[in-house]
């Protein structure tokens, strides 16, 4: 993989602008200690992406580390229950650590190291972003701190243990609400604190520039393979393609390389918990509004008065008030379709993942099958659908489990 | 001339102490009983802090009073109405709104800075809102006679520091650590001859803050700025004596110890 240097300036592509600015979203709204740091990780990540060197470091290390390119896979048994469209899964989920985290933060930890940076920070909700930078710090032999809401450590003990079989400290994190997006405003009170020795790796495509584009940049390798393997498999482009989204980071990394291409339809599928008309979703694009918080400038879920509210889904990695900037954009514009489909619905379509296909999702992509599952049928056979299975879910048993009664 | 401007300039040369409170906490009446009492008790300017849900730049202490003084019902609309409230008894002390961007955000922003010129608002210091972002609120503040106060940190260094001290009014926010308020303590001398370089640049006076705590961090903090800051300190207080009827007499007795320090 390589930057991408010929973009048209009139190309969907060619986000953000100099400011970090997507549309009317983006930017850089972080404390003044914070912007000159924010300003040299905006430089080493340019110089790193305009380097050859760079990039054969990374591709190496995504070839035989994490085991790129991950397999498109045509779901032949689920596309014959269906009855409709043709259904592909792109299979993230093979990655090495079990989701496309992985494809991030070797990313970053690249940057991180060429700036010189001595420890890493991260914030995670469900732990996969966290085991996923623990992997890396173990890697590059770099002490890695991980800030996690009190109530998700509790919740995702497994995540917890592994990140400390890596090596890294886990801080449960019991300001605010002690969840996700207070574990992220703790890490940014922490690198405030530690501006001098410390890189922080965020998990998404959101925080302030030059993150989104950056996170962005790191997971297209699996847009790019998608094009490249559909070509080969089919001679042509997908019709639809579908991802989950919490901060949205595996659909960005999806749709970024096709959002030129007119004919593909785009999908994104946001956690609609208990259903967007009550007070227990996690879809901000369909039930926030615009708003300011972690640096940028996107959809929140929110009051009236611009006090940020909890987000709720059954799945931990969608658990998440905010979205990424680039998103609020494509949906402004109406690039890009957002809908959302409840706990119930996600959680029926983990089950049918599992006796269809043989594969155990995650929670974050059985949101994204639940909407391949009422779509396909309306389709015709030769439509083609791709969905990004970005995550594998053996994480998720003890949820499941809960869910459905059962003791293990 | 403006309040700030008459607050300083009254000084003559004397320094200042900025007293911080957070609006509404612990509850709207209590805090407007506070506010009332700051000037007495010694305080030159206030900032009045916008609660907020994520305050990204606070140490514990002031995150707990922000989310106690949401939980008691304090929005943007009732900050703006304790300001009002305060305004009927004193009209020479400077009151500068201190918060993040996304509750004046939802409020609107023009909206938001007619109504706190109307209530009697003086600056507003907004964390969140470097230069690169801040025309949206700051020339709307400007164009109501709202002074916008410019943050300034150890880490503002070089052409940084002329960006920064572009479009800055009313005085100058040093904060005196790489770090969230009410932590750790600034090393005096770094503070001291980073000051002096943003004064070759600027005639704005210099308010330092962030881990000032005590009547000797105060002394010797004003020894090289024209004001302090204290914040955490005071919200500490108020939250070791709230629901207290010596509250407002023990806040009076740690406000006149800092300001006969300085």
């Amino acid at each position: 993989m390589t930057a991408d240097k010929k973009i048209l300036p009139n190309s969907l592509r060619s986000g953000p602008d100099e400011n970090g600015h997507f549309g009317l979203y983006g930017g850089r709204y972080v404390a003044e200690t914070l912007m000159p740091l924010i300003l040299e990780v905006e430089q080493a990540w340019h110089a790193a992406r305009d380097d050859q060197d760079f990039w054969d470091e990374f591709n190496d290390l995504a070839t035989n580390y994490v085991g790129r390119p991950s397999p498109l896979y045509f779901a032949k048994a689920t596309t014959a229950h269906y009855g409709g469209a043709k259904i592909y899964f792109k299979r993230d989920e093979l990655n090495h650590t079990g989701a496309h985290k992985i494809n991030h933060c070797l990313g970053q930890i690249l940057v991180a190291k060429r700036m010189g940076k001595k420890r890493i920070i991260a914030e995670t909700g469900a732990g996969q972003h966290g085991v996923a930078t623990a992997t890396v710090c173990a890697l590059f032999d770099m002490p890695c701190t991980v800030f996690m809401g009190a109530e998700d450590v509790e919740r995702q003990s497994p995540n917890v243990f592994r990140m400390k079989l890596l090596g890294a400290e886990v801080i449960p994190v019991t300001s605010g609400s002690g969840t996700l997006k207070d574990a992220m405003n703790e890490a940014l009170r922490h690198w405030v604190a530690n501006v001098e020795d410390t890189y922080y790796l965020i998990g998404t495509v959101a925080g302030p520039h030059p993150y989104p584009e950056m996170v962005r940049d790191f997971q297209s390798v699996i847009g790019k393979e998608t094009k490249e393997q559909m070509r080969e498999r089919e001679e042509c482009l997908p019709d639809t393609l579908v991802a989950c989204i919490g901060g949205g980071s595996n659909a960005m990394g999806l749709f970024h390389p096709f959002l030129d291409d007119e004919s593909v339809n785009m999908i994104g599928v946001e956690a609609g918990g208990f259903g967007v008309d009550t007070d227990k979703h996690a879809a901000s694009l369909n039930g926030g509004s615009a708003g300011i918080l972690h640096g940028m400038r996107s959809y929140f879920l929110q009051d009236s008065d611009g006090q940020i509210q909890e987000a709720h889904s059954i799945s931990a990695g969608l658990d998440y008030p905010g979205i990424g900037p680039e998103h609020a954009f494509l949906h402004d514009i109406e690039r890009v379709e957002y809908v959302s489909v409840t706990d119930d619905e996600a959680l029926d379509a983990f089950k049918m993942l599992c006796k269809l296909e043989g594969i155990i999702p995650a929670l974050e992509p059985s949101h994204a099958f639940a909407h391949v599952m009422k779509i396909a049928p309306t389709l015709p056979k030769d439509h083609i659908i791709v969905m990004n299975l970005c995550g594998r879910g053996d994480k998720d048993i003890f949820t499941v489990a809960e869910k459905l009664g059962e003791e293990i | 001339m403006t309040r700030i401007q008459k607050t300083f300039e009254n000084l003559n040369g004397a320094k200042a102490l900025n007293i911080f409170v957070t609006a509404g906490y612990p509850d709207a009446p209590t805090s407007l009983e506070i506010l009332n009492s700051l000037p007495d008790a010694g305080a030159d300017l206030i900032e009045l802090g916008i609660p907020f849900t994520d305050p990204m730049a606070d140490g514990p202490t002031i995150q707990n009073s922000s989310l106690v003084a949401l939980e008691n019902g304090m929005t943007l609309a009732g900050t703006l109405e304790i300001l009002t409230q305060f305004r009927k008894t004193n009209n020479t002390t400077p009151v500068i709104l201190m918060g993040y961007f996304n509750p004046i955000y939802a409020y609107g922003c023009e909206k938001f800075v007619t109504d706190a010129a109307e209530a009697g608002a003086d600056g507003l210091i907004v964390v969140d809102l470097p230069p690169e972002e801040d025309a949206e609120l700051r020339i709307p503040a400007q164009e109501v006679g709202l002074d916008f106060i410019k943050l300034i940190t150890p880490t503002t260094i070089g052409t940084r520091l002329d960006k920064v001290l572009g479009n800055a009014s009313g005085f100058l926010y040093y904060v005196s650590i790489a770090g969230v308020t009410g932590t750790k303590s600034a090393d005096i001398g770094a503070v001291g001859a980073h000051i002096q370089d943003i004064k070759s640049k600027t005639l704005l006076p210099v308010a330092v803050g962030f881990g000032i705590k005590t009547p000797e961090d105060a002394k010797n903090m004003s020894q090289i700025a024209d004001a302090v800051v204290v914040g955490s300190a005071i919200v500490e207080n108020i939250d070791k004596n709230q629901g207290s009827n010596d509250l407002v007499a023990t806040l009076k007795q740690q406000i006149s110890a800092l300001k006969s320090a300085i």
